[in-house]
Parts: C-alpha cells; structure tokens; sequence
C-alpha cells in the first residue's frame, strides 16, 4: 500500500571523500568519481562528453528557447521557430492581454498562493501530531493519509465533480471560486510525510525543556519545532508549488465558465481561438511559464533534495 | 474552513492529552475526507447505478462495468495506455539512466548542465504541450522536421497522423519524465563505494562489467522507487494526452482517462465513467501493491 519510501530530508554529505574536491582526504584520481570513469582532462574521453552534453542540452533546454522567441516574434509560424525572435514585438503578448490572459493568470497565482499556504498549514499540524504524539489509530490515519496519494484527480475525477457541486452537510456549490481547486489540493499525502518524517528526526529534550518552561502546545509547535523544520517546509512549499501549478484537471472540472481557469487551462482556449495566431498561445505559454521558472531557479537546491528523497510530482 | 480546530479547548477534564493530537489532524482528515475519500466513494456507489437527473439513479448492478469492458474503443483505449505506460516508463528509466551516467560529476559546468537539463520536470504539462506542438510543426519549418530535413527525411504530420500520433505522445512523455529519474539516480550513484572502482580498474574489468555488477546493484534501490512511481503515473495518463491529442487523430490516442472523461463530462454518462474510474483505481492500487511486494522481496535477497 505503501507509496515511495520517503526518507528524512537532511543536508545530504557527501558518502566518500572522492565526492569531495580539494579536500585533503582526496586521494583517488578522478576517473574514479563516475560510474562511467568520465576523464577531467582535456582528451578523447572529455571531447566526447561535451559533444554529448551540448546534445542534452539541444534536446532538454533549447526548446524553451524557442517558446520564448516565438512568443516575441512577429510571425512565428513560418520559417521563423529559431531560437532568436524574428522581428522582435511585445504586440503577442499584449493580443494576449486582450484576451484575458491576466486574468487567469490572476486566478492561477491567488490558487497557488492559497493551496500552497493551506497545504503547508495542514502538512504541519497533521505531521507534529504524528511525529511528536503516541495516540490510538496512528496507523490508520498514517494509511489514510498515504491513501491521498494513490486517489490523484484523474481517477477520482467524476464523482469529486459532483462533490464540489454540492458539497455534503454544508450543501455549498463550490464550483466557479478558488476553493474548488484549493480545498482538494489541501491534503497532500507526500508533503504530510515528508514533514512527518523530518519531525520525528528533532531530539525530544528540546521539546521537554520547552514543556518544563511551560509552553503550550502551539507555541511549542510555532516556536520551537518550526523554525527547525525549515529545511524540509522548503522542500514541501517548492514541490507543492509545483504541484499545484501542474494541476490540469482539477482547475478544468472546478470551473463553472472559462473564465475561471487557470492560466494552464487557458492556454486551450486560446489555441482554439482563430483569430489570434500561434505567436499569441507561446505568449500565453510563456506567462505560465515564468513562476515555474522564478520559483525552480531560486528553490533549485530544495527541489532536487525532495526529488531524491522520494518525491511524486502531481 | 479550518478555524474550527481550535474551538474545543473548554474539553479540559475530558483527558486532554488523547484529544490533542485529533485537533492537530483534523483540517488535514477532514480535507481528505470530503475531497478524497467521499468522492471515491460516490465513484464505486455511483458505479452500479444508471446516473439520472431529476429522475434518481436506478440500480444497475454490473451493467456499467460489463458495457465498459465491452466497449470496443474502451478496450483500444486499455492497449494505447498500456503501449504509453509502459513505453514512457522504461524510456524515461533509460533515457534518465544514460543522463545520470553523463552528468555524475561535482563540476560546476556539469551542475549547470543538470540545472537546464531539468526544466522539463518542472514546467506545468499545459506548457510542456504547447512547447512540443511547436516542436511537432508539421510543415518543413517546424524543430524536428527541420533537423530531419537534414537527414532527408520529408516533413512528418507526427501529431495528425494516427500511426504516428502515440509515438509523438511517448516521445513527449519521457522528455518529461527522464530528467525527474536522473536526479533519482544520481542520488544512487553519489553512494557507490568510490573504492570499488578503483579496485576494478586494478583487476582489469571492462566498463561493462563495472556498470553491470557495480553500479547498477548499488542503484537498484533507486530504480525501485523510479519504477513504482512511473508505473503508477503510466496508467492514469491524461493530461499529456489532453493537451496535446485529446485522443486524437480518429481515437489513435485515446487512453483510458481520456475515454473516462469524455463518457462523464462530454457525454454525460456519470455510471460509465465512474465505473471506468473504479477499475483503474483498482488496477493501480493492485499494481503498486504488487511492485511493492517484489521490491521487498528483491531487497531481502
């Protein structure tokens, strides 16, 4: 039943002092540091993985190139998809503009910025119980939340439509508002144990001395295991952000008009637009783009850290 | 929504230690219990009915079960899922494994190559589609026909064809997914014994023999978790499909979800489609239960 084995988020050291340069341990010559014994002197060996670098970069980056420079170009469905724009304009942009791209993209960041802020919140309250406490059903609730894993959007598609429709007791139709997209994206299995695990990892004097002092229980959790978790609510807010922003499905069923997508969404509407061009979609394509870019390049270390540890994207 | 938890402080006397832990759990269980487990739920309750509004939904027993698993264009949406899922995954372990194997290193150079290489992980899959519907352009002008044009090869409708349309959807598919199971496996391999290497190379072992009894026993871990991980995603694709086929051209693309949908929400057939749910839901569950399974009893060995 179990989803991937998430291990403890910690600053990873090193295993071997091969894997630590300009150390004084460093003792094996470095065609000893690859698995494929790569050389670190100009030669045959070094030739040829640049040439096969400079290939993974054409065939993993370069096409991002070519988004921004359509998006920029005057007309980029002709001979014009190079990685320059071709008489560079803002006007694609701007027909964009026109159609309402702000606007989902308005709705795209309040989304964002409201899951991750609630995933974050029920991620900490759920794991301190779980990490800091003994109580009766810890093991089904652990399963549960697990459990929230395997039900991703696709397969619970259909009947979580209707339940946001009508949501049972409170009899609310959700469907048109952020809280549709928001309140399902709130309880997130991975990040729960991600948090879970990293809690269980603080040693119980500090939480012992801070119980003698006479500290609440949520002080205890806002003053003392927080500031300590960082790490790991770095790797939870990174991850579900992306998250989050990746969400296709769940925007698409929650809306009760178009005008209620996510900028990802939207993208469709404009591409089934005939009257504005392909130029105005990679424009399109290019704003949604941007917060992925913003939050990757500045959290990059957080990422690829959760990624290792076991890490599900969507 | 979530205010609420801090309300029944007044419980004093009722052994406040064994309600604590419950306040701290609830906004989380109550969000998945009316976002989760309630629709999944309603998904097997509905199953069995014939969904009618203003009506009421009748009882049908296995009927929807029985009309889906008949449905010829369900049952050609089982082998494109299949083809997809299983050809993303082990395309993307590939593919991740020979990136891995390139971009080990602690370079500066090389962590920058890795930084650009993994852009495709984290763009959202809307984009990751518009990206390659430029790249699939099927005149002469577009990125792959231009550099097949090179190789002489005439310009290729990949996404308008239906005996290409898949193959363009897989090729998209491990894109994305390749560059998230290199990280995985570079982490693997940060923790080979260095000296096994070294002690290799003074018995004179090929590179393959290195790779083969070195290298890849040590990752196995690694490729576990790639390999459960993939194969859960490969069967619920959708939203790779969605942005860029939606099942197109003349259902060559269609994949079980895609097929879903369009029964719940397109055609309204809610019995159907939750049926259709149901069953994948189950092979998923059955899958990684399984791959969970072999993979204990591969680490015990």
């Amino acid at each position: 039943m179990s989803a991937p084995v998430i291990e403890p988020v910690r600053a990873r050291e090193p295993k071997t002092p091969a894997a630590r340069p300009g150390t004084a341990q460093r003792t094996t010559p470095a065609r000893f540091d690859t698995a494929l014994g790569w050389s670190d002197k100009p030669g045959l060996s070094w030739a040829l993985r640049v040439l096969l670098c400079a290939t993974a970069l054409a065939i993993f980056a370069a096409p991002f190139l070519t988004i921004f420079s359509g998006a920029f170009s005057t007309n980029p469905s002709g001979s014009s998809l190079s990685f320059l724009p071709h008489h560079p304009t803002l006007l694609n942009i701007k027909v964009a503009g026109e159609r309402g791209i702000w606007d989902y993209f308005t709705n795209s960041l309040v989304i964002a910025g409201g899951g991750l802020l609630l995933q974050l919140v029920v991620s900490v309250l759920a794991a301190y119980a779980l990490a800091r406490h003994r109580f009766r059903g810890q093991a089904l609730v652990l399963t549960l939340f697990m459990l929230t894993m395997m039900l991703p959007e696709e397969v619970i598609a259909i009947p979580l439509s209707l339940v946001l429709g009508h949501v049972p007791v409170v009899g609310l139709d959700l469907k048109g508002t952020v809280w549709a997209v928001i309140l399902p994206l709130g309880a997130w299995g991975f990040s729960i144990m991600l948090l879970t695990e990293f809690m269980k990892d603080i040693p119980t004097e500090i939480e012992e001395a801070a119980r003698i002092d006479g500290v609440g229980e949520f002080r205890l959790l806002w003053q003392v295991i927080l500031p300590l978790c960082k790490p790991a609510l770095g790797v939870a807010g990174v991850l579900g952000f992306i998250m989050i922003w990746d969400q296709y499905l769940l925007p698409l069923i929650a809306a009760k008009d178009p005008t209620d997508y996510t900028v990802t969404v939207a993208l469709s509407i404009l591409r089934s637009d005939p009257q504005v061009g392909s130029g105005v979609v990679l424009a399109g394509a290019v704003i949604a783009l941007i917060p992925s870019l913003v939050v990757y390049l500045l959290l990059q270390r957080s990422l690829v850290t959760g990624i290792a540890a076991g890490a599900t994207k969507g | 929504m979530t205010a609420t938890v801090t309300a029944p402080a007044r419980r004093r006397g009722f052994s406040r230690k064994a309600v604590l832990p419950w306040l701290f759990l609830a906004p989380g269980l109550l969000l998945a219990l009316v976002f989760k487990f309630l629709p999944m739920g309603k998904g097997i309750w509905l199953s069995f009915f014939k969904v009618r509004p203003f009506l009421g939904d009748k009882w049908v027993g296995l009927d929807n079960y029985t009309r889906v698993l008949g449905d010829h264009r369900f049952q050609d949406a089982v082998g494109h899922t299949l083809v997809l899922g299983v050809g993303i995954s082990l395309g993307a372990i590939l593919v991740g494994f020979l990136l891995a194997l390139l971009l080990e290193g602690q370079a500066r150079s090389l962590k920058l190559v890795r930084t650009a290489v993994f852009l495709p992980v984290v763009t959202a899959t809307a984009v990751v589609g518009e990206l390659w519907r430029l790249m699939y352009y099927p005149t002469s002008d577009g990125l792959i026909n231009n550099a097949l044009g090179f190789l002489g090869i005439g310009p290729t409708q990949f996404l308008d064809n239906p005996g290409t349309a898949l193959w363009a959807t897989m090729v998209m598919g491990i894109w994305m997914g390749a560059p998230y199971n290199m990280v995985i496996i570079l982490a693997g391999l940060a923790g080979v014994d260095r000296s096994l290497y070294e002690a290799a190379a003074m018995d004179g072992v090929s590179l393959w023999q290195r790779l083969r009894y070195i290298t890849l026993p040590a990752i196995r871990p690694a490729l576990g978790i790639v390999l459960t991980l993939a194969a859960i995603r490969g069967l619920r694709v959708f939203t790779e499909v969605y942005v860029l086929t939606f099942g197109g051209p003349a259902g060559s693309t269609e994949v079980w979800m895609t097929r879903a949908y369009t029964l719940g929400f397109t055609r309204n057939d809610i019995g159907g489609a939750s049926a259709a749910s149901v069953v994948l839901l189950c092979v998923t569950l059955l899958l990684t239960v399984t791959v969970n399974h072999l993979r204990k009893r591969g680490d015990v060995r």
